[in-house]
């Protein structure tokens, strides 16, 4: 089991290399640092010297891959791929284009991140499969008909009119809460609370459909008719064996959506000024900032590889099945 | 006869299907007695496991139980509120299903499951439920049952799987036992355990079993009384002896008489014409009529009311005192004219030391661990126009080794020839056209068919494909033709698959694989999924082909009597070997192997008088990747000796035809 | 046997039967936006300067801009201006609408009234066409052997014929009922108002259509040969082809789709920056914007589609009609198309509805963070970023919002419902219809 944790952290790794690559093509071979510098300057002041000094203030003046005027290992050192793209496994970004430190920015920004993705990740999981069970409970009744219908219903809204309906609603009429805005320490709490409303319902279409239909799986199972034919209750039926077997796959597929958080959400982020990774990229994108837009496609993925590897533990740790082989 | 246990009374459950109800329970009564066992026998769809769920109300959410009584110890159960129903199921009557592996919950221990059952009904809980546990386990004869009871299904074979849900059933001491082909999905060494098991708990508890199966043999070996079921109905009930003395429904007999076996070798098996009729009917008939070839115009008068023959006996059927017949035990007899005196034609295929070894790969670098021996050199020849067939248990690499002949799969090592060619050096497009000359027919007709296909497109595949006839015109002819030939109309040239049953589709199957006009058809156990009626059209269609086509086949099963009744010669497999060979007289009808013994004595025969010598394997099918060391059934021998655990036994020639890998026969 | 096929036959009409008045809906509402994207299609192709079909039929609502926003159906504008009086002062008030309700004479009385007439006058028109088309098709569809007209109309109307096509029939009067009245209305009034720059926000929503179906199906088209042909690759050969597969999609998945989808965004604009020869116009810009922005959500979006059927074609590929086809020599590359393709033809087919009601979303979002089409181009996520300022203005101008919205509900909705009728016909299993008190009469009959 270890060497078979071991190897998918091996298959990882090569994923990584594979998506350093990819980055790097797109962002140096594709998109040079000269397009950049005209970009970022504007047309107006363009010339060489202009280009040639924006290019020396960040480090972009160095050959790609191979620097033959360097000596010894500073030949393969001292080039864009290694300072710009193979840094990036020691964790080390760069500068922004306003000149502050991606890593410290990064680190910074990631608590109000979390402090929003985290609950928004529980209260969600505990919601969707609440409605889900409920749904599967009541199978083919209009109680199950209806639940499904408006969940349809739910994930035909576009995300958007949910923080904009909410930010209406919740904030402007009622006024219960701040529009936007954020504060550090229990304040946040203020801040927070339509966030996360809206982060959870939003996603209360797909996911108590989704769930759904993996309980309904389950319930058509054999091993359900045995539980009913020893004599056990429906509650028990379903808290007993339904549940449990539902939530492997829906635990091990939430699994992987956990380092996740650490990036953010880029919408809700942004609508109501919460200072994370969400809105720090969204604020890179419309800056055509793309150092910062590097570093959190790397991070990106880099999460998202651990996720997967967490997830192969996760199966490891609640699926018997896997636990022994 | 005791006192009556459960009653059920005129009992419908119809199926939601659309415009019309399925009409699966069609209205059946029957009593069954405490301490006995009855045993409903009949073809799938006659809907005798919608009875058995309809009894415990735990019929599927689109099924309803529409009107009947069922009254266990004079007490109405569909009347009963559902909590007071909860109490009946499990504790006075209890269920074990056709399938263990899905039966039981895959993320419990099976402790905790039986454990449910005694909280539940009996509110034991804690250490005195463990040691219940392990005392339940232990009776229904499950090996180091304190150990097992910590373990999870997946941990268990199929066997131990159904010892634990019968475990479970008996957990709170039901009254009854509803067992729903609790052995279907076995091996008939593994499943003469487990009917053993069941026969046992039954007499020493005193307890009435509801014995649900499909095959006569079980219900012969089990059965106090019997009911057969056909689309919904009863059509005759009565005594085991009596039933097996002279059956008198005219599609009782039809069972009978379609039952392949040594003493119909000779001729044709009976079949049932036509199909079950479409249970959206409101009869207004006898629902048998359109297949009865008994059948007088009374029969379409009305549907026929139950006659009571004699106590105990009661037939549905206008004719039912008319004289009987009488079935059942009729002994094995061989014709030796048939066997040696004709000579051996020339081997058509002759395969040698053939091995098929899949790798298993284990730790970082996937590094080849060792080997699946699924199949490890086996020898076998057929001549032209001959049958052989390849016997043996699931898991025996039977289908492996079919499979490796036809080069579906690359065999490791070994030599397969086809009239002087070797298969197995051939590559690339001379594989490819060799291909024409071998064919296969498989078991499951549902997933041999691409759907997507018309019948005239599957049969037309291997025609543009391998044979020079590309014109489509041709094409169709000559698939018309084959349909013919299988007894098929080319009107279903047109239709897809769906439209047709399951036999109608294994027709298709096997003029798919004559299409190429082959020598040599592997027949991977193609009547397996079928019912007996049904099985008996195929066999002799089978049959036939074979007269008229010179063709050979090898044929592979796990069913003796269809071996019995098809094949020439037999070659009895155990873990990737075959133990012994020769013709069906000689390999059947005195087997010289210890395991080809067991394997005959396990299937369940149909014997008025009940009772025939038995040996009874213990344990399971041994993994392959670990076979037991010397020879490989040296693990489950009734007749082991210190030297069989040393060394595997070379092949003894017994006769001319006849060879057997066996220390007790070593030279 | 027989009667399983039978029962499973009976289980998959019957769901169908219960179901099918939601696909008609997806039908209807598709069908008639075909009808637009074949009239908005090649006016957009690459000649802007061409009118589409819909630009013809909907001139009026296009070349009648107001200055800036007015409420639906107003004859006022939206906000006070200063007016010169004739007399020489100056005034605040709501000033007429240049077109919107500009042909009545005093808007306070006759108002109402007017607006009332058109409305009847369009529910006739409508159920008159109704009617054409009931006639039309009742005569069209008949199963020509077994029923007369009346019998089938008779049929139909109590939604007994195989084909819902009542369901239909009601789908398509609603949508009747409620698309002519606006169209008749449209023409004295803005009947969804008009925006910050007086566009008529009707004209808008229709025009985003193509936009949010352009994206929706050539996204489509252009994942559809990857993910088919490599994950049916992957899953069929399996070895060294299906790690390399495996590989490729691993990778792509494990870049964070907005940030990679930004960031090609991010590249074009500054190739396009860097090579404005290439690009002449502002049209061909945004065309070409959407095009790639198209090609890279269908590279951020194979990967689902490839890995399902990979695992579909891996279950199939030891099916016994595959191995049958292999014993007669068939060639892999036929196996396929022939085998396993059709087979795994309703996976391709739930999960392209499904994905495409995803794009539809994607593209207000991405419109939003400012990497969607682009921003001159009409889009539901354009007119949302537009619209998303006015949310503040006192009162509010909330017709702009909700029109995008409601249109982009409607479009996904549709696609939604429709994929999930064609799963539950392959899957009857999840199928959410009620199940009534069944059999209640008949268990009476059947117990007497």
């Amino acid at each position: 089991m270890i060497s078979y944790i071991l190897r998918r952290c091996l298959y990882a790794v090569l994923i990584l290399i594979g998506v350093n690559l990819v980055t790097f093509l797109l962002f140096f071979k594709v998109n040079t640092p000269d397009d950049m510098a005209r970009m970022q300057l504007g047309s107006k002041r363009v010339n060489v010297e202009a280009i040639a000094l924006w290019k020396a203030d960040r480090g972009y003046d160095r050959p790609l891959i191979f620097n033959a005027e360097a000596q010894g290992v500073a030949r393969l050192t001292d080039t864009l791929y290694f300072t710009k793209s193979l840094e990036m496994f020691r964790l080390e970004f760069g500068r922004a284009d306003d000149g502050r430190d991606i890593a410290f920015e990064i680190r910074s920004r990631m608590w109000p991140s979390l402090m929003l993705a985290v609950p928004v990740f529980l209260l969600s999981l505990l919601v969707y499969i609440s409605f889900a069970l409920l749904m599967a409970f009541f199978r083919a009744t209009y109680l199950d008909f209806w639940g499904v219908a408006i969940c349809v219903g739910m994930m035909s809204v576009s995300a958007l009119f949910y923080i904009i309906g909410g930010q209406y609603l919740v904030a402007k009429i009622w006024s219960l809460v701040p529009i936007s805005g954020y504060a550090g320490g229990v304040d946040s709490v203020r801040f927070l609370v339509l966030p996360i409303a809206v982060g959870v319902v939003g996603g209360i279409g797909s996911g108590a459909r989704w769930y759904r239909t993996i309980f309904l799986e389950e319930v058509g199972k054999d091993y359900v008719r045995t539980a009913r034919a020893k004599g056990l209750g429906e509650f028990a039926v379903f808290y007993g064996h339904v549940l449990r077997n539902a939530l492997i796959p829906i635990l091990t597929g939430s699994v992987v959506a956990i380092p996740l958080l650490f990036m953010g959400s880029l919408l809700t982020e942004s609508f109501f000024g919460i200072p994370g990774l969400g809105s720090y990229t969204i604020e890179a994108i419309q800056a055509q900032d793309f150092g910062v837009v590097r570093a959190m496609v790397f991070i990106g993925s880099v999460l998202y590889m651990v996720g997967l590897v967490l997830t192969d533990i996760s199966y490891t740790l609640v699926d018997p099945r896997v636990r022994f082989e | 006869m005791s006192e009556v246990l459960l009653s059920v009374k005129n009992l419908r459950a119809w199926i939601d299907a659309g415009a019309e109800p399925l009409r699966a329970v069609d209205g059946i009564d029957f009593d069954i007695h405490r301490g006995e066992t009855f045993a409903v026998v009949g073809e799938s769809g006659s809907g005798k496991s919608m009875t058995a769920l309809s009894i415990l109300r735990l019929l599927p959410d689109a099924a309803q139980i529409v009107s009947g009584s069922v009254m266990l110890d004079g007490r109405e159960l569909m009347g009963l509120p559902e909590s007071e129903m909860r109490d009946v199921r499990g504790k006075r009557i209890a269920m074990i299903f056709q399938e263990p592996g899905t039966s039981l919950n895959p993320v419990m221990t099976v402790g905790a499951q039986i454990r449910e059952v005694l909280a539940r009904h009996l509110r034991i809980t804690g250490a005195e439920a463990v040691r219940r546990v392990v005392q339940l386990l232990e009776g229904v004869g499950l090996p180091s049952p304190a150990h097992r009871a910590a373990e999870y299904p997946f941990q268990l074979s199929g066997g131990m799987k159904q010892r634990v849900m019968i475990a479970m059933a008996l957990a709170a001491e039901p009254d009854l036992l509803i067992a729903d082909e609790p052995t279907t999905a076995l091996d008939v060494t593994i499943q003469a355990q487990v009917l053993d098991l069941l026969r046992d708990l039954q007499r020493t508890r005193g307890m009435a079993v509801l014995l649900i199966t499909h095959d006569l043999g079980i219900v012969s070996g089990m059965a106090h009384r019997v009911a057969v079921m056909y689309a919904g109905r009863l059509m005759e009930v009565a005594d085991r002896a009596q039933f097996f003395g002279a059956p008198r429904h005219p599609y009782s007999r039809k069972l009978f008489e379609s039952l392949p076996g040594a003493a119909s070798r000779g001729g044709e098996l009976a079949v049932i014409p036509g199909q079950v009729p479409a249970l959206t009917e409101n009869f207004t008939r006898c629902r048998f009529v359109d297949r009865c070839d008994v059948a007088i115009p009374a029969c379409r008068e009305g549907e026929p009311a139950m006659t009571v023959l004699a106590p105990g006996h009661s037939v549905r059927c206008v004719r039912a005192s008319e004289p009987a017949t009488t079935y059942g035990g009729a002994a094995a007899h061989w014709d030796a004219a048939e066997f040696g005196k004709e000579p051996q034609p020339d081997a058509l295929l002759k395969v040698s030391g053939l091995k098929v070894h899949f790798p298993i790969r284990k730790g970082l670098l996937r590094r080849t661990v060792g080997q699946v021996k699924a199949v490890d050199g086996i020898a076998l020849s057929i001549p032209a126009g001959r049958t052989l067939a390849l016997v043996g248990e699931s898991g025996c690499g039977k289908t492996t080794a079919g499979k490796a002949i036809i080069q579906l799969i690359d065999p490791t090592g070994g030599r397969v020839e086809l009239d002087g060619v070797a298969l197995n050096e051939l590559r690339g497009e001379a594989l490819r056209r060799s291909r024409r000359d071998y064919q296969i027919v498989f078991q499951d007709p549902y997933a041999s068919l691409n759907p997507r296909m018309r019948v005239g497109d599957i049969l037309a595949e291997g025609q543009v494909a391998l044979s020079d006839n590309r014109d489509p015109a041709a094409v169709m002819d000559r698939s018309a033709e084959l349909l013919r030939q299988v007894g098929m109309g080319e009107e279903s040239l047109g239709r897809y698959p769906h439209e047709f049953s399951g036999g109608q589709r294994q027709r298709i199957a096997i003029a798919r694989a004559l299409a190429v006009r082959p020598k040599l058809l592997v027949c991977d156990e193609p009547t397996s999924a079928l019912d007996v009626s049904v099985q008996a059209q195929i066999l002799n269609l089978l049959k036939n082909l074979q007269r008229e086509l010179k063709l050979s086949y090898l044929f592979i099963t796990h069913n003796i009597s269809v071996v019995e009744y098809i094949a020439h010669e037999v070659a009895v497999m155990y873990l990737g070997r075959i133990v012994e060979r020769g013709t069906v007289a000689e390999v059947l009808g005195a087997p010289a192997h210890p395991y080809t013994r067991a394997l005959i004595s396990s299937v369940p025969r149909i014997d008025a008088a009940g009772g025939h010598p038995v040996v009874r394997l213990g344990g399971e099918l041994p993994s392959s990747v670990n076979p037991p060391k010397g020879c490989h059934f040296s693990a489950r021998c009734p007749q082991v000796r210190d030297d069989c655990r040393s060394k595997y036994p070379e092949a003894v020639a017994l006769s001319e035809t006849r060879t057997v890998n066996c220390w007790l026969h070593g030279i | 046997m027989s009667s399983a096929v039978v029962l499973a036959a009976f289980l998959l009409v019957g769901i169908l039967d219960s179901l099918h008045f939601r696909p008609a809906l997806a039908v209807g509402t598709e069908s008639q936006m075909v009808a637009r994207l074949k009239g908005g299609m090649p006016a957009q192709a690459w000649a802007p300067e061409v009118k589409s079909v819909l630009d013809e039929l909907l001139e009026r609502m296009a070349t009648r801009k107001e200055r800036t926003y007015s409420a639906p159906l107003a004859t006022h504008a939206f906000s006070k201006e200063t007016i010169e009086l004739p007399g020489g002062g100056q005034s605040r008030e709501f000033p007429r609408l240049q077109f919107g309700g500009a042909h009545l004479a005093d808007p306070a009385e006759d108002w109402s009234g007017d607006i009332l007439r058109g409305l009847l006058r369009g529910v006739a028109l409508a159920l008159v066409i109704w009617c054409a088309f009931t006639a039309l098709l009742l005569v069209a569809v008949r199963p020509s052997n077994t029923l007369n007209i009346g019998e089938f109309a008779d049929a139909t109307w109590k939604g007994s014929t195989d084909i819902p096509w009542r369901a239909v029939l009601v789908t398509l009067g609603i949508v009747l009922l409620v698309a002519v009245p606006a169209w008749h209305l449209s023409a004295n009034y803005h009947v969804l108002g008009t925006d910050k720059v007086g566009q008529d926000v009707l004209y808008l929503s229709l025009k985003s259509i193509r936009t949010a179906l352009v994206i929706g199906t050539l996204t489509t088209l252009i994942m559809l040969p990857f993910a088919v042909l490599l994950g049916m690759m992957a899953g069929f050969f399996r070895g060294w082809v299906d790690d390399l597969i495996q590989y490729a999609y691993t990778t792509l998945n494990s870049i964070p789709g907005v940030l990679l989808i930004a960031a090609s965004v991010l590249v074009l604009q500054v190739q396009m920056e860097a090579r404005p020869e290439l690009f002449p116009t502002a049209a061909q810009r945004a065309d070409f914007r959407l095009l790639f922005l198209c090609l890279i959500l269908g590279v951020t979006s194979w990967t689902g589609l490839c890995r399902l059927l990979r695992g579909e074609a891996l279950k199939l590929r030891e099916l016994d009609y595959v191995q049958a086809a292999r014993a007669f020599g068939v060639s892999n590359w036929r196996i396929m198309m022939r085998h396993i393709l059709p087979n795994v033809m309703h996976v391709i087919l739930i999960s392209v509805v499904m994905d495409f009601s995803g794009l539809v979303l994607a593209e207000a979002v991405l419109s939003y963070v400012g990497v969607g089409v682009d921003p001159t181009m009409i889009s539901y996520g354009t007119m949302i970023n537009a619209a998303r300022l006015e949310m503040g203005r006192e009162p509010m101008v909330w017709w702009s919002l909700a029109s995008a919205f409601g249109f982009m509900l409607l479009v996904v909705l549709a696609a939604n419902l429709f994929s999930d009728a064609v799963r539950d016909a392959f899957d009857p299993r999840v199928s959410v219809v009620p199940r009534k008190t069944r059999f209640a009469l008949r268990s009476q009959r059947a117990g007497n």
